[in-house]
């Protein structure tokens, strides 16, 4: 999203900017609320299968890519403070860092991913069928909430990727950074959602 | 007024950059181009749209049955709801007049984020392409309805997935330009634009654009989960892998009945902009719509599942929204309210706009009375999925945007294209729409109590009668159709040159040349007066 | 959803005049670990405390995230006020949805 530029450059509006993507982000929240809706209505719905179906899931490594994402939520904020204060060098040391832990996060989902899939747990397979109507609806939802939240991971890094790139080309500096933070915005949304898929998912059990 | 200033800037019209013709225009930042591609586009749509809804008519007089299969039937009326609600009036007055006209009604040279503003055309011009390429591709036209209901939409052969997808990308269009706006809002108001002087079609438009932002993600999530579920098969709506069929219906829901406020707001300020210039007064009780607005994006997005009284609700949620149904009508009321209150002892100069703005009162009326008596749960159950649901939806759809839509381009007409068109010509042309809308959606709603389901291809022999007024009707419509637009497209081709102010308003956009140069403005002017200052009054 | 009241801090520009350092953010940080650790503990005690402490853990932690990482304490009334009419307009979708679900 660097809508931020100006086509007619007339004058620069940061604060226009950073309220633009805010905006945007309302969108991806509400976006990802109406999956938080349809949970919690098929929670109610299901409070039984959704507590036993939660137990399938390895919880020690959705900890552990909470851990992640925090981590490379705070190098990037970091990285913002860095530019700052003009340490161009620091700045692309700790972007570099958070596209490192994102990697990290999508390698740990696709081996999760990969053992249900072993497991013989995913839509429309064989095994789910014979699983309550519950657990179903809980696998759905589980391959369609990580899955759209790992989509936005994927476009994360993108995002950041290129602002890395901003940075070493010295188009992002200490009194123009506003696309760096509105990059950021969107990797800290990222990061709240897999706050909230943590509990309902893996800890729900 | 400035005559001189066109000598100093080239008007919008014409080419300054590198690129000519076609070229320029589809690559130009101006919100005013951008604004007309969506004019032209939408009303290309809007005709093929007609073409079907004429063809829906025809084949309901006994002896055309053979036209068309009941399966070509389905797919039509699919097809039909789809462009008119998608490619018309969702974006309808937003995209086009607020494009055009938010930036210079509040003293600005273009939206906050141009760039994005061309590109959300292009996100629209692509959900167009994919919509009307699902109807010749894959197992065929998709025959579910404009609402997708699973669990039909899921089973069916014909091509829902590429139909969802680009009702999924309108959507995202809709976004980026209720973002756009927002922005531009917030950000661009020229110095002394307070919020309270700003003129009341860009508070319409900023209403607007907050349903936009808030409702249409749950669009776009469903209609993703909807085609999910046909290639995956994620059983969330499937009722065989424990999923709900009702949760589809409400999420869907939760985006199209504020959907219903999209299309209708905006409608609303561009009449509250043409009733004061013609009448030459202030417009009465400028905060009350101002808040009214407001107020009807905050509880129209309340009151989703008055759709879905007869599905199984809770009874304690029917009574709430029921409730909230009839609370919305409130607000609107408060506008009809004031819209007259404008016109009481004014000096009215009778003027195409006008006539215009006065019918989509009436017939907005007509839609929204009806629209509260489906809120009432013992009305509702009895004309549930009958013609009078869609002889209601017309009147407020076409009856209201559709004609507020036409009168605000008599409006703005001789500002966008510096055209004036035959105002004679514009009168005549009315004499069949009226006609004609009212012999064919009033039908509708009688049919609808007599019993008449909707979308059904054959009709019992007692509902002959009011079928075929219905559809002689339609075809009054389209010959008034074809009237407005023809005269309108000569005037643009051929029309006297118009005034900078034909009309006498008084908002931004009349003290700028027709057409509007490319930076609108020479100088960013500075406000001191309320929108609606008429000089006549000081005088007096 | 009225937000009229957001006008007023239009034109509180730029962040505010000097910029948090690199500590903040790391107390921060820290805190959402610890609050983490305590959110997984309290899920082992059982659902009805794994529900208590996605009820309030997790909030307090999405909120941390917005109001440090994301900069909205240093942002003027107008973003704050964006959030929170998004945040209010899911919490009235989910309270309508339940005023269905709950009374079936």
């Amino acid at each position: 999203m660097s809508e931020s530029s100006h086509a007619h450059a007339i004058h620069r509006d940061d604060f226009g900017a950073r309220l633009g993507m805010w905006l945007f982000l309302v969108t991806e929240m509400v976006l990802f609320g109406g999956l938080f809706i349809a949970y919690s209505y098929m929670r109610s719905k299901y409070p039984a299968e959704f507590h036993h179906a939660g137990a399938e899931l390895n919880a020690t490594l959705g900890i552990t890519n909470t851990l992640v994402l925090l981590t490379s939520s705070l190098t990037v904020v970091l990285a913002i403070v860095a530019i700052q204060r003009g340490d161009r060098r620091k700045t692309m040391a700790f972007l570099a860092t958070t596209l490192g832990l994102g990697l990290v996060f999508l390698v740990i989902k696709s081996f999760e991913w990969a053992t249900k899939f072993h497991h013989g747990l995913y839509p429309n397979s064989a095994h789910l069928a014979t699983l309550p109507h519950g657990e179903q609806v809980f696998f759905g939802l589980y391959f369609t909430m990580t899955g759209l939240h790992g989509l936005h991971v994927i476009a994360g890094l993108s995002v950041l990727g290129y602002m890395l790139r901003m940075v070493a080309k010295g188009e992002i500096t200490q009194d123009r950074y506003v696309h760096l933070e509105n990059g950021g915005l969107y990797w800290h949304l990222v990061d709240v959602i897999w706050i909230f898929l943590l509990p309902l998912f893996y800890l729900a059990a | 007024m400035s005559t001189h200033a066109t000598t100093v800037q080239p008007s919008y019209l014409e080419d300054t950059g590198a690129r000519k013709g076609l070229m320029a225009w589809l690559t130009s930042t101006d919100h005013k181009r951008v604004g007309m591609l969506y004019l032209y586009s939408m009303i290309s749509f809007f005709f093929v749209g007609v073409g079907i809804g004429f063809v829906m008519r025809l084949v309901q007089l006994t002896r055309f049955q053979n036209l068309i299969t009941a399966e070509t039937y389905n797919a039509l009326f699919t097809v039909h709801g789809v462009i008119m609600i998608f490619l018309f009036v969702v974006p309808g007055l937003p995209a086009v007049f607020g494009n055009f006209f938010l930036p210079i009604m509040i003293g600005a040279k273009d939206v906050a984020f141009p760039r994005l503003n061309l590109a959300s055309w292009y996100f629209y011009m692509s959900g167009a392409i994919l919509a009307i390429l699902s109807l010749f591709t894959g197992g065929g036209a998709p025959d579910t309805g404009w609402t997708f209901y699973v669990p039909f939409s899921m089973r069916t052969g014909t091509n829902v997935s590429l139909a969802v997808f680009a009702a999924f990308i309108l959507g995202f269009s809709s976004m980026l330009t209720g973002i756009n706006f927002i922005t531009t809002i917030h950000r661009l108001r020229a110095p002394g634009m307070k919020w309270f002087r700003m003129p009341l079609f860009s508070w319409s438009l900023y209403a607007t654009s907050w349903i936009q932002l808030l409702a249409t993600p749950i669009l776009a999530i469903t209609l993703v989960l909807v085609i999910l579920e046909r290639a995956f098969g994620i059983g969330i709506f499937d009722p065989v892998k424990g999923g709900d069929p009702l949760l589809y219906q409400h999420l869907f829901w939760i985006y199209s009945h504020p959907a219903v406020y999209i299309m209708i707001l905006p409608a609303m300020g561009a009449i509250t902009e043409i009733l004061p210039t013609f009448a030459r007064r202030p417009i009465f009780g400028y905060k009350a719509i101002a808040f009214s607005s407001m107020s009807i994006a905050g509880v129209g997005s309340l009151v989703w599942a008055h759709h879905m009284f007869t599905s199984g609700l809770s009874s304690f949620s029917v009574m709430l929204f029921s409730l909230l149904t009839m609370i919305v009508a409130v607000p609107s009321a408060i506008k009809v309210f004031n819209w007259v209150s404008t016109l009481y002892k004014g000096s009215i100069d009778f003027q195409p706009p006008l006539l215009f703005a006065l019918t989509f009162i009436f017939l907005f009326c007509i839609g929204g009375l009806t629209g509260v008596m489906q809120g009432a749960l013992a009305i509702n159950v009895h004309i549930h999925d009958t013609y009078f649901i869609v002889g209601h939806f017309h009147y407020v759809m076409f009856g209201g945007t559709g004609f507020a839509f036409f009168a605000a381009l008599l409006y703005w007409f001789p500002k966008m294209f510096g055209k004036m068109y035959s105002k004679k010509a514009i009168y005549a042309s009315w004499v069949p729409l009226f006609i004609g809308f009212n012999m064919l959606y009033f039908t509708m709603l009688v049919l609808g109590m007599m019993g008449m389901p909707r979308r059904y291809f054959h009709h019992l022999p007692q509902f002959n009668t009011g079928h075929e007024i219905a559809t002689v009707g339609s075809w009054f419509l389209v010959l008034g159709l074809f009237m407005f637009f023809g005269t309108l497209v000569y005037a643009s081709l051929k029309g006297e040159k118009a005034e900078d102010n034909p009309w006498g308003g008084v908002t931004l956009e009349w003290t700028i040349p027709s057409p509007p140069p490319v930076e609108n403005f020479e100088e960013i002017p500075t406000i001191t007066t309320d929108p609606y200052h008429f000089p006549q009054e000081n005088e007096a | 959803m009225s937000d009229h009241s957001l006008a007023s801090s239009e034109h509180a520009d730029d962040h505010g005049v000097e910029h948090p350092g690199y500590g903040t953010f790391v107390k921060v940080w820290l805190a959402l670990v610890v609050l983490t650790g305590l959110l997984v503990l309290m899920s082992h005690f059982g659902q009805s405390y794994a529900v208590w402490g996605l009820l309030i853990l997790t909030p307090i932690k999405a909120g941390l995230v917005f109001y440090f990482f994301m900069h909205l304490k240093y942002e003027g009334a107008l973003l704050k006020g964006v959030v929170l009419v998004t945040l209010g307009t899911l919490l009235i979708f989910f309270a309508l949805l339940f005023s269905d679900v709950a009374f079936r």
